[in-house]
């Protein structure tokens, strides 16, 4: 039953796979932001009441629910790393990391610039922005947690508690729009509701979060992969490898 | 039960301690967390007395006067319940409209009027093109405000 799902946890088995999927994740992740950025930059009409300027939701707001989202899945690894002592989860979760840290910071720069010309403000301390800035700062924590620690296996547990300490605030940015006054506006899309907005975009909208998680998906596997040659290089499997074989002899 | 096991059930519990703390933590410091008061919590009271706070309603439909020969600008704020008076000197974000959503920070003057010392709009979650706005206009013809905080609510 459970067997068969432990050897995929095995770097030895899982880095081959990892090296097959990338290139496909990463394709449909271009084409997807082709047609996504096409049909939200050309096709979709402008906005009655911002005009051209709410354009920028079309990279915000994918990049705002997956710099949310990456944090879950990090934290789901993180959860295994600590539970089952899995190397591979642990390395998922460091894998997983920067590309959160990314997709963050594009959240924030790409709000700084929609909220100058519709709030007349770069920045507010509101609930949101301040608790999505918290979210910048924990996930660069954890990489500087890890790159403090010399012994990877004592960085995997470190980082570890630190990244489900940090899942106590993802649903607080969720959540902080609905729980108090805040100068950002509410939920345009979510779950219990039909979606404000005209039926067009919401189609880019979705064509680039899908965009958005194929190319996390690619990113993440390709740095697993250079993660576990760095981490395995003593084992006696990676040196059978075609690629690295080619490099010795 | 095996050492994995219980590895996973304590975790569990110190996930389901933090939120509890977090949820505890929140709660206390939940007047910190608003960004504004509407105008229904100041003439409660609610809102801090004799120090900057910030405000935010709609801009209530025909108050917006402009003085001819300065930058000074009045308008009232309203949350549909109550309305407060507002003197602003100062460039309006491009959104600043009657009907629309606004943030102003300042300080309540004795008087009751509110003297901001910066203004902000406050747009909401709606995205539609104009063709759209225009028949949604027509369709009710200033009989509904739009909800300030109409956030996802189901209801």
């Amino acid at each position: 039953m459970a067997a068969h799902w432990f050897l995929y946890a095995s770097p030895a088995s899982f880095y081959p796979i990892a090296g097959r999927m990338a290139p496909w994740f990463a394709a449909a992740a271009a084409a997807l932001a082709l047609v996504g950025l096409w049909i939200g930059l050309v096709v979709a009409p402008t906005d009655a009441q911002q005009g051209d300027a709410y354009r920028i939701i079309f990279i915000h707001v994918p990049a705002a629910w997956m710099s949310m989202f990456i944090y879950l899945v990090m934290a789901f690894w993180s959860a295994l790393a600590l539970g089952y002592n899995t190397r591979l989860s642990a390395m998922m979760a460091q894998a997983l990391a920067p590309t959160g840290a990314l997709m963050t910071f594009i959240a924030l720069w790409t709000g700084a610039f929609w909220g100058r010309p519709t709030w007349g403000t770069y920045w507010a301390w509101d609930a949101r922005m301040t608790s999505e800035l918290i979210l910048l700062f924990l996930y660069l924590g954890v990489i500087a947690l890890r790159n403090g620690i010399d012994d990877p296996r004592r960085a995997d547990k470190a980082c570890s508690v630190l990244t489900l300490v940090g899942a106590v605030n993802v649903p607080i940015i969720y959540f902080s729009v609905k729980w108090w006054n805040t100068l950002h506006q509410g939920s345009t899309i979510s779950m219990t509701a039909a979606p404000k907005m005209a039926a067009i975009m919401v189609t880019a909208l979705g064509l680039m979060t899908l965009a958005t998680w194929g190319y996390a998906i690619a990113v993440a596997l390709i740095r697993v992969r250079a993660i576990i040659v760095e981490r395995e290089r003593g084992a006696s499997w990676l040196s059978h490898l075609p690629e690295v074989r080619r490099l010795v002899v | 039960m095996k050492p994995r096991h219980k590895r996973f059930a304590w975790i569990g519990a110190g996930i389901v301690v933090l939120g509890v703390a977090a949820a505890l933590v929140l709660n206390a410091f939940q007047s910190n967390l608003v960004f504004f008061f509407t105008p229904t919590q100041v003439v409660g009271l609610e809102a801090p007395q004799g120090r900057a706070f910030r405000i935010g309603g709609l801009v209530e439909n025909g108050s917006l006067a402009r003085d001819a020969d300065s930058l000074t600008v009045r308008f009232r704020v309203t949350d549909t319940a109550k309305t407060i008076p507002v003197v602003y000197t100062g460039l309006l974000p491009d959104l600043f409209r009657e009907g629309k959503g606004v943030v102003a920070q300042g300080k309540l003057g004795p008087d009751g009027t509110f003297r901001a010392t910066e203004v902000l709009a406050k747009h909401d979650e709606n995205y539609m093109p104009p063709e759209a706005k225009d028949a949604l206009d027509r369709a009710h013809k200033g009989m509904t405000m739009p909800s300030l905080q109409s956030q996802g609510d189901p209801r």
